[in-house]
């Protein structure tokens, strides 16, 4: 082999690395191909990780994620990239190793955004879910038998997590700063059906409720949680669930617009330099990748979802080995499911910023419905909880810009449960 | 590199954004797949290779070709 003929490295080994390669291969792409990933495991799947391996039906070992075509990859597992020199090419790890690329798919995903930095060490006891190392070590806390869990956010984690406490017979106290779970994806008016759940299951939902600190034991194992509000609660074991930052530090020094909010890309998932271009042969997907999203004007976002994570990795790998002026937009309606307390929850689109949520069939008394959110009198995302089969048709109309409500005359009842989402104020940064 | 005790394992994944819960993997592949409340498809990621043709089943059987398995004659071990 040539000097020059290094060939295609994959840097970050997990769903969308994975995917990514197999498009490469797919698409006919014959030359040396590499696979980095900081973990030492073959690409695994994430989303049981939160539910079946905690409640410990599946092991966390028990989720590898299956390969779609002959791969003929080179593998460097738990081998963390550090840093990226574009000019020389080269790529460094953790263990010292620089290695010299041609092209870059960069798939390097998201962290557990982590307890903010106190002075002294944090109790143990304290944990974050993300990885499977992560779940193996909470599934074994939890099978100890805890007097009480703590989940720190009531995001999609936060919640799962909290099911699968309840499966296990565990107490378990949840604390999130707004007025219901999952507030932040579905707005508090869908979200206050999570807290009717939780109740029925037993968990202690607390909304608007802060975490400030710690207390210790004499073993240093956490035993108390103070809320910022004032008051305690004994708590033995502690799930922060703040959601993710993305993988992006080992960039620092490559002159790429990258921080903890993703990789910024162009519309072709190219990565961009620090003045905007785009660098040439480097390319982003899943997590770790910002891209414009037509549907939503043009925002730019990462999507920390499964769907995002298989379509995004394709159309990467299918722009990296097309020519310069053959370069195509990704076209993208964002979706993710949940299950939890019994529901299955799917949603398309992005329901944040919504200034209507219209229930259009079912209830959300009876906890099975379909909702669909508009904004300024368009159709931007619908969610359903059990009535899954009626929401393709929901995304075929948010992909269009319908007006809202859609499909007006199709439903079985009349629109009558029709009010604001109640999303809470944006995060300041 | 080690997976432990997963030698022979297949390997399946279910795209749940696609699952439309029509459950005729839980007719195909029982032991593999099963549907929780209404809608909720539990499934093994890793089944046994003695299972494969049942798996299979299950794959042809989805109306909506959610369910993904290795390509066959892949050993799992052979990634490496």
């Amino acid at each position: 082999m040539s000097a020059a003929e290094a060939g295609i490295f994959v840097v970050g080994a997990s769903l969308a690395g994975l995917r990514g390669a197999e498009a490469l291969r797919r698409q006919g792409y014959a030359g040396p191909l590499t696979l980095v990933g900081d973990e030492p495991h073959l690409p695994y799947d994430r989303p049981p990780l939160s539910k079946h391996v905690l409640s410990g039906e599946l092991d966390a070992d028990g989720t590898a994620l299956p390969h779609l075509v002959a791969l003929d990859a080179q593998w460097r597992l738990g081998s963390k990239a550090v840093g990226l020199d574009r000019v020389a090419k080269r790529l460094r790890l953790a263990s010292g190793d620089e290695l010299a690329y041609d092209r870059l798919l960069i798939a390097t995903g998201a962290q557990a955004r982590p307890w903010p930095a106190t002075d002294g060490p944090l109790p143990s006891g304290i944990h974050t879910l993300r990885g499977r190392d992560d779940a193996a070590a909470l599934r074994s806390a939890l099978a100890v038998g805890p007097n009480r869990v703590l989940i720190i956010g009531g995001g999609l984690i936060g919640c799962e997590a909290a099911s699968s406490c309840r499966d296990l017979g565990l107490p378990v106290t949840v604390a999130d700063p707004n007025p219901t779970p999952l507030a932040r994806v579905l707005g508090s008016s869908i979200g206050a059906v999570i807290t009717e759940r939780m109740q029925a299951a037993g968990v202690d939902f607390r909304a608007g409720t802060q975490v400030e600190g710690f207390e210790a034991d004499a073993a240093g194992r956490v035993c108390k949680a103070r809320f910022a509000k004032g008051g305690e609660i004994e708590t033995n074991l502690v799930i922060v669930a703040l959601g993710a930052t993305r993988d992006t530090a080992w960039l620092e020094a490559a002159g790429l617009m990258a921080d903890e909010t993703g990789l910024a890309c162009d519309g072709a998932c190219r990565a961009l330099d620090a003045r905007g271009r785009p660098a040439p042969g480097i390319y982003a997907a899943g997590d770790v990748a910002r891209t414009p999203i037509p549907l939503y004007g043009g925002r730019s976002l990462a999507f920390e979802h499964w769907g995002n994570a298989t379509a995004q990795a394709g159309h990467a790998a299918r722009n990296m080995l097309a020519a310069e002026d053959d370069q195509r937009e990704y076209h993208h309606l964002p979706s993710f499911w949940s299950s939890q307390f019994g529901v299955n929850i799917k949603c398309v689109g992005l329901a944040e910023g919504a200034d209507t949520v219209a229930v259009v069939q079912g209830s959300r008394a009876a906890h099975r419905f379909l909702a669909v959110y508009g904004r300024e009198g368009r159709t931007i995302a619908a969610v359903s909880f059990d009535e899954a089969r009626w929401l393709p048709a929901y995304a075929e109309r948010i992909e269009a810009g319908a007006a809202f409500p859609p499909i007006l005359g199709a439903t079985d009842q009349s629109i009558k449960d029709t009010g604001p989402p109640g999303f809470p104020e944006p995060r300041s940064r | 590199m080690t997976e432990p005790n997963r030698a022979g394992s297949l390997r399946v994944v279910v795209d749940l954004n696609r699952c439309q819960g029509y459950a005729q993997c839980c007719y195909a592949a029982p032991e593999q797949f099963a549907l929780r409340g209404h809608e909720i498809l539990f499934y093994d990621p890793m089944p046994p290779a003695e299972k494969r043709a049942e798996v299979v089943r299950a794959v042809q059987a989805c109306p909506v070709r959610a369910i993904s398995v290795d390509v066959e004659g892949l050993d799992p071990r052979a990634a490496f």
